[in-house]
Parts: C-alpha cells; structure tokens; sequence
C-alpha cells in the first residue's frame, strides 16, 4: 500500500509543481497517471523514490515514511521500488544481461558488481525474466543494437529484477509506435498481475491509460481533479484535465476494443507460449 | 502574375548603411595596423640576411645529404627513450587526471563550490606551462635524464587530459544515471554502471590522442637535458654534424607516422 500526503514540490526556479496530492495506491492495483505536459506526473513518480526531493508532505509505501529516511535507507528503500522509464534510460554500451543484473546493485557490493560477480540465483532470475519477456536470445547483445520495444523490456526485467514492490512507470510508451505500445502495456499489466505488483503508470495516451488501467487520475496544474474508473472518464472529464476539445475519438468504446485486441494477439502469442514452455520445462 | 508585378519593389541589402559602415571602417583600421607593424618589423631586419636565405637554406640542405645511415646503429637506443617518456609520462598523466576530471565536471564533483575550482585549476596550471618549459624546471629539480622528461610529460598531459575527460563526462545522459541510481545502487556502483560505460570511449580516445601528442613532444625535450633524441640532435646541431641531423629528422618523422597509425588502429578499435 502506497500512502501519499500532502505531497508538495517546489522546483528552485519558484514553480510550484505539486500542490499537495492525497494519494493512495492500494496493492496489487494498476494505477496510470494522466494529464497535460508539466501537469506534474513525473515529479510525483520521481518524489516516490526521492529522485526528486519533496519539499513537503509524506510518503509511505508499506508503513515506511520515504521522505524522512537517510540516504543509506533511502537506497535499502529504492530496491523496494522498481522504475521503467520513457527513453528507456538503459545503459547504452553495456550488454543487455548487464543492464538487467544492474537491477540488484542495491543488493551487492561494490566489487562483486564491478566484476559482475553476481550470485548465480540474480543470474537464474535474471534468464528467468529475459525468458518472460522473450528476450533470452539477446542477453549478451549490447543494448544499443536492440529496437525500442526490445529495450523497454530489458528497462521492464531491470525493474523487476530487483522483486519490487511497486513499479513506477514514467511514459513508458512515449517513444514507441502503437502497436508496440499497446504490447508493452500489456506485458507490464500482466507481470503486475503475475506479481500482485501495484504501479503508477504515467502516461499522455488517454486511450492506453483506459484499455490497461484499473484506476485513473487526472493531474492538472499539480492538483487531482480526476480519481476514478477509466470507463467514467466522460469528455467533461477530460475537458477539464487537458481543457477544451474534441474528446468524441480518443475515449474508448467496448466494441471498438475487439478487432484490435484480436489484431493484436497474434504477434504477441511467441511471448506467451516461450512463457509456458519456460513453466513446463 | 500582374499582381505580383504591381507589388513595389522593395530593396534589400544584406547590412543596413550603419552596419555597411561599421564593417568599412574594421577593415580599414585593420589595413592600417598591419602596415604599420610591416614597417616596424621592416625597420629591425637585416634585408640582406633575408635575401640571402634561398642560398643558405640550398647549402644546409646540400650539406645534410646523404644522411649519415651507419649512424642509425647510435640512435636505437635515444629513440627508445623517447618513447618511454612518452608512454610513461601518458600513463602517469592518465592515472592523476581521472580523479581530477572527476572533481571538475559539473555533475560528478563532490563540491561546485571548493573542490571544483581547484581542480579547474590544476586543469589550468597543467595546460598553460608547455612540457619544455616544465623539463627546464624538472632538470634543475631531479636532474638531467630520462626520469625528468616522464615527469615533465605527465605533468603537461594532466591538464589535457583531465580537461577533455571533464568535458565528456557533462555530456552523459543523465537518464542512465537516474535508471541506474533508481534501482538503490550506491554512489560507487552508480559512477561505475551508469558513468563508466558512457565516457570509456572518449577516455580511451582522449588518452591515445595524447600520447600521439607527447611521442612528438617528446622529441624535443633533449633539447633541455631531458633525455630522448633531442638530446642526440641538439649535440649534432652544435657540432655541425648535418648528416646526422637530416637522420635523426627523418627517424623522428617515421616514429611520429608509426605513433599516429597506432593511434588511428586503436582509436577506430574502440569508437
């Protein structure tokens, strides 16, 4: 459970991006965060794991206060956390194992990661999740040679890796095309529920946050002014979290779902069956 | 098309009549300046030296032909030094200009306000002092030799190369430094994952770049006492022996060939 209080952020530059936010994120729950540019979504995820510093309020993910903690806390907290990010911020010239099993630095010492002696169990888990997500051919390929959707996997396994808690999710989709999108939603809303994992999921795609999300909250200006169920989330709604528009297109129907839900099964089916097999072997 | 015809022209220059002016008078100053100082330099030199050059330069040249080749057997030994001094000095530069090029970027210093300006001016002293002004002080110091050319080397390097390390750590994506800080590593573990791998190229670039450099420094640090085959060459110079001397320039031009291939085969290796 992710309890947020009064959260407030006030950048040095004077601008006030978080006006105290209430927020509760029950566990297991799927959570996307919407709203216009510099509403201030990525500085609540970043206040989460104190990328940001809050300038007030409290933050309590499973009945430990983040904000207070000192730094060495503060990093035995962040494994707790697992963040995917919009360019996927993966480290470019390091392979893509690398870049999974730097998912478990807060677990190991210094050295044992300068030497990538990783335990082998980080090792197994490691080709566990990269089998999941139907990357395990590509562990030793350098990161920079991977497509988007390819390196928004591995920055998933990295996450999960560290067997967080919660996941934090910054645009995730924001620089890959649609169909890979909507792949990449999916994976994370399975694995979450795979996981009983909750996540905040930041994102500007109305019609993503609907067809993947249990709960919606429209952030505007650095204030809620939407918390509810994404088949709610009426033009009215919408109007006053991004202002006015022609909202008629971009909010879901059930029927319109189908065919591409079908369309969509197809490539994603290989993902699905590596998984049982991995289950079965 | 008659509309357009009707339009009134309208007139454009690329500078108004101010700037026009401005750009005038620059050049007119400028041509005033430099004949003038013609006419100072003009003033201070012996014209006939001048004209005589032509001839001069033709009897130096005739008199370092044919190289002294059976000489060469004496040069194996300076120019192994040279090279010394230069890869001993790169690799002593290299290991003391990484920590300062830590200090230095903006985004890796442990204080913007105290420990970088130090290091900014170590950056600073290093560069601004050339390595023969440094060997001239380091021969008084430890004296002549090999040991004070390494040392004027490394000394000149540090600066270069803690300035261009600098540089190439405040380019980092930052993102990869926040994916890698997000997942509780600590400081250490950061620098090494989310750092290291961005820079390594251009630190591996930036170090062969120098010791290219140093190679031909090297050559001339002789000049001072400092060891190498400047020292050779400025001994054949004062004795007139032309021979030797068109050897020893052309061994210096084959090792600085040899330097800047290895260097290109390495830096394309890496990049």
């Amino acid at each position: 459970m992710l309890r947020i209080k009064g959260l407030t952020k006030r950048y040095r530059t004077g601008d006030l991006a978080l006006k105290g936010i209430d927020l509760d994120v029950p566990d297991g729950q799927v959570m996307a965060l919407i709203g216009p540019s510099g509403a201030g979504k990525s500085t609540v995820i970043r206040c989460i794991n104190r990328l940001v510093e809050p300038t007030a309020g409290t933050i309590e993910l499973n009945d430990t206060e983040i904000v207070a903690l000192s730094s060495g806390n503060l990093r035995r907290m962040r494994r707790r956390m697992g963040m995917i990010f919009q360019e996927y911020a993966l480290v470019e010239r390091l392979s893509v194992m690398e870049n999974v099993l730097s998912g478990r630095l807060g677990y190991v010492g210094f050295w044992q990661s300068y030497l990538r002696k990783f335990p082998q169990s980080d090792i197994d888990e490691a080709f566990r999740l990269l089998q999941r997500v139907g990357l395990d051919h590509m562990a030793d390929k350098r990161a920079d040679e991977l497509s988007g959707g390819q390196r928004q996997r591995v920055g998933i396994c990295r996450a999960l890796i560290q067997n967080p808690e919660l996941l934090l999710v910054d645009e995730p989709t924001a620089s890959l095309d649609p169909k890979t999108s909507r792949q990449i939603m999916r994976l994370i809303k399975e694995l979450c529920a795979e996981r009983k994992l909750s996540a905040i999921i930041n994102i500007h795609d109305v019609m993503l946050a609907q067809m993947f999300a249990e709960r919606i909250v429209g952030l505007k200006l650095g204030e809620i002014v939407y918390d509810g169920p994404p088949d709610q989330l009426t033009p009215a709604v919408l109007t006053q979290i991004y202002g006015e528009e022609d909202w008629a297109s971009t909010i879901r129907k059930a029927d319109d779902d189908e065919p591409e839900t079908i369309d969509e099964i197809a490539p994603a089916t290989p993902i699905i069956e590596r998984d049982r097999l991995a289950g079965l072997t | 098309m008659t509309d357009a015809l009707a339009l009134p022209k309208k007139a454009w220059q690329r500078r108004d009549r101010k700037a026009q002016f401005t750009v005038w008078l620059g050049w007119l100053i400028g041509t005033a300046i430099f004949v003038y100082c013609f006419q100072k330099i003009s003033e201070n030199t012996i014209w006939a030296f001048v004209w005589d050059a032509p001839t001069q330069a033709a009897d130096l040249g005739g008199r370092m032909v044919p190289p002294a080749w059976s000489y060469i057997n004496q040069l194996w030994r300076p120019i192994w030094d040279t090279l010394n001094i230069a890869t001993m000095g790169t690799l002593i530069s290299i290991v003391l200009a990484v920590p300062i090029a830590y200090c230095a970027a903006r985004n890796t210093t442990p204080s913007v306000t105290f420990i970088r300006p130090i290091a900014l001016f170590i950056i600073v002293a290093s560069r601004s002092i050339n390595s023969l002004i440094w060997a001239l002080m380091l021969v008084t110091i430890v004296g002549p030799g090999v040991f004070a050319g390494i040392i004027a080397i490394g000394l000149r390097s540090i600066g270069f190369v803690a300035k261009l390390l600098y540089e190439a750590i405040e380019e980092i994506d930052e993102s990869q430094v926040e994916a890698i800080r997000s997942t509780g590593a600590s400081a250490a573990q950061t620098t090494a994952y989310g750092i290291v791998p961005q820079v390594m190229p251009a630190f591996a670039g930036i170090s062969v770049f120098r010791w290219d450099i140093n190679i031909r420094e090297s050559t001339v640090l002789g000049l001072v006492g400092a060891g190498g085959i400047g020292l050779e060459l400025n001994a054949a110079i004062t004795q007139l022996y032309w021979t030797q001397v068109s050897l020893m320039l052309l061994v210096i031009i084959a090792t600085v060939i040899l330097s800047e291939w290895v260097s290109a085969k390495v830096r394309h290796a890496i990049i």
